[in-house]
């Protein structure tokens, strides 16, 4: 036997769990809308806002380190990249949960903690991406032909830059998996995920920087801003797309994306494990 | 080697309670009160391949944590499970790829997914070869009456149809192995009926072992060989069903409807009398005392008769007895 499809057959539950679960989730057009709109509206405040900014002299040492165009697509992206930020679990493992479900994952031959990584992580995919497209259509297309270029949604710095910030933005999407499946968790202990988001989300949308670049925060704090986890939703991939990391510097970021990936799924696999253990599963 | 092996499990559950009412919340806030319910207090039984078994108790009696162990899905808090010779908690992932379950109370397929959608899913999830499994999808669609439904979603399906696609969907890897927790649930007749002779079927020409539990005595009667009643967490018997329904009740009843102007006997001499209505008395007795040609005779030398049915004890009857005789009937 060859290696090729023994390495797809140990892969194939996973791989169909994602597939499954990313169809599913791109049936739902209309929520995919609702959410665009949504992000059109706050985004256009947000880009008058920092137009505002960058138009006073109060700030101007703010734009040595990102110029006003660079901080209009920073917005775009940032908007189309929402539903990226992990503060909600998969509503399908808290259903799961308060169902009884749950037993059912139990019983699959397959490793439990992959196999909700595959589907949470279709869970994301499936609505970020229709999201982006849309965004992108609307912020780098329809803008410009409307005459509004200075608002635009500008390309990647180069090609090698466009290359990085795709890389980086899949690591983004295992990151926020990552980050999702301990939320996942969290819900199959506690039985209840409203409390944990509403102190997740101003947490996350803070320090990822999809509120504002975390290089417009102070300066003294920029090596750990850098650092954290959440950096690596939103924060990094945007630096490569502008080009700001280059050479080792872009290595080096996405090396701190590849910790935190590694770091979270240990921790989620030693959560998962432990919950599992005193999983109770009652009634019926 | 038996296929199944329990030896002496315990299970106990952690349930926290609170009074009743505002006062009861607001304490509660304060201090959780936890109360242990001893769910499993050292059951034990062995079962050999192919072999169908019947597990029934009242509600509350420890019937679904056993299955759940037996699972893998659950891990006693003392004693030994044994299947195939592996521990099915420890040894989860190769024990699950050989047995198939279907809890009644649950569905195990995608809620918003085609019923063959899902189908697929557990095709890749079950890494089952493509060939082999179309096979043994097409057999359990033709066996189950699956035709229709396979493209619906089995959120639109109706409870016999889905319990159907269930069975189909635990059978797919094609385990050795079959639990099968109440589903017969909430069926009606010609479902029933369809899903005991698929059982049936499974186990005698696949020669999968089958555990099931159920509070319909039918599907005892109709299916399994032999019967464990469990009650308190405890085994309270273990036996084949003829054995069950003899041991625990010998009884037997007449039923007699007199002729219109008859007078009814205030008592018949051998026989207790049930009940009395119009012109129908209900009798019961025990055969070892009186017997049932005997009692006949007698009642019709005495009295205008116009019809006389002789019934056994419904085994419902039989097993309500059981557990008051165990106090073993919920609390």
């Amino acid at each position: 036997m060859s290696t090729a499809p023994v390495w797809r057959d140990v892969a194939r539950p996973y791989i169909a769990a994602f597939a499954s679960r990313f169809l599913q989730m791109l049936q739902y057009r209309t929520a995919a809308l609702a959410g665009f709109a949504t992000q059109c509206w706050w985004g256009g405040i947000k880009v008058m806002v920092f137009a505002a900014f960058y138009g006073g002299t109060a700030i101007a040492g703010a734009a040595t380190s990102m110029s006003l165009a660079q901080a209009i697509t920073y917005t775009w992206l940032a908007q189309g990249l929402l539903v990226l930020m992990p503060w909600l679990g998969d509503p399908e493992v808290a259903q799961a949960v308060r169902t009884g479900a749950v037993a059912y994952d139990r019983l699959r031959p397959v490793d439990a903690y992959a196999l909700w990584f595959a589907r949470s992580a279709g869970w994301i995919a499936a609505r970020v991406l229709p999201r982006v497209a849309l965004m992108a259509a609307f912020a780098a297309v329809a803008l410009p032909l409307a005459g509004l270029n200075d608002w635009a949604w500008q390309l990647p710095a180069d090609v090698v830059a466009g290359l990085a910030f795709l890389l980086s933005a899949v690591l983004a999407l295992l990151l926020s998996t990552a980050m999702v499946m301990l939320l996942n968790v969290a819900i199959t202990a506690a039985l209840n995920e409203r409390g944990i988001s509403a102190v997740a989300t101003p947490v996350v949308i803070v320090l990822s920087g999809n509120l504002l670049p975390l290089a417009l925060l102070p300066d003294a704090w920029q090596t750990a801003l850098l650092l954290q986890p959440l950096a690596g939703l939103m924060d990094i991939p945007a630096r490569l797309y502008f080009g700001q990391l280059v050479g080792w510097q872009a290595l080096g970021a996405l090396g701190i994306q590849v910790f935190w990936i590694a770091a979270l799924v240990t921790l989620g696999r030693a959560a998962m494990g432990r919950t599992m253990r005193s999983l109770q599963v009652q009634g019926g | 080697m038996p296929h199944i092996l329990v030896d002496h499990i315990l299970k106990t559950y952690r349930i926290s309670e609170r009074d009743p009412g505002v006062m009861g919340a607001l304490r509660g806030l304060l201090h959780r009160r936890y109360r242990t319910v001893e769910a499993l207090s050292g059951v034990s039984f062995a079962l050999q391949r192919g072999e169908l078994l019947g597990f029934i108790g009242p509600n509350g009696a420890g019937k679904s944590t056993t299955i759940k162990i037996l699972a893998g899905i659950l891990r006693p808090d003392g004693g030994r499970v044994e299947i195939d010779g592996r521990d099915p908690f420890a040894d989860r992932e190769r024990h699950v790829a050989r047995i198939g379950v279907v809890f009644g109370q649950r569905t195990q397929l995608w809620w918003d997914l085609p019923v063959g959608d899902g189908f697929d899913l557990l095709r890749d999830i079950y890494r089952v070869d493509p060939v082999r499994y179309r096979r043994t999808r097409d057999e359990l669609v033709a066996l189950l009456h699956l035709e229709r439904v396979l493209g619906q979603p089995v959120r639109q399906l109706s409870l016999g149809q889905r319990m159907r696609a269930e069975i189909a969907a635990a059978l797919l890897h094609e385990p050795d192995i079959l639990f099968l927790d109440e589903p017969t649930i909430g069926l009606d007749a010609p479902s029933k009926l369809a899903v005991r002779d698929f059982v049936r079927r499974a186990n005698r020409e696949r020669g999968t072992t089958v555990l099931l539990t159920t509070h319909d005595m039918h599907d005892i009667e109709a299916l399994a060989q032999r019967v464990i009643v469990i009650g308190h967490g405890r085994v309270l018997a273990d036996s084949p069903v003829e054995a069950l329904r003899a041991q625990v009740m010998a009884e037997r009843r007449l039923v007699v409807d007199f002729a219109q102007d008859a007078v009814l006997p205030a008592q018949v001499h051998g026989a207790t009398v049930q009940s009395r209505d119009g012109q129908t008395l209900v009798l019961d007795f025990d055969p070892a005392v009186t017997t049932a040609p005997s009692l006949i005779a007698r009642i019709a030398a005495e009295h205008p008769v116009e019809d006389i049915r002789l019934e056994g004890m419904a085994i419902e009857a039989v097993i309500a007895r059981f557990y008051a005789m165990h106090g073993a009937s919920e609390a």
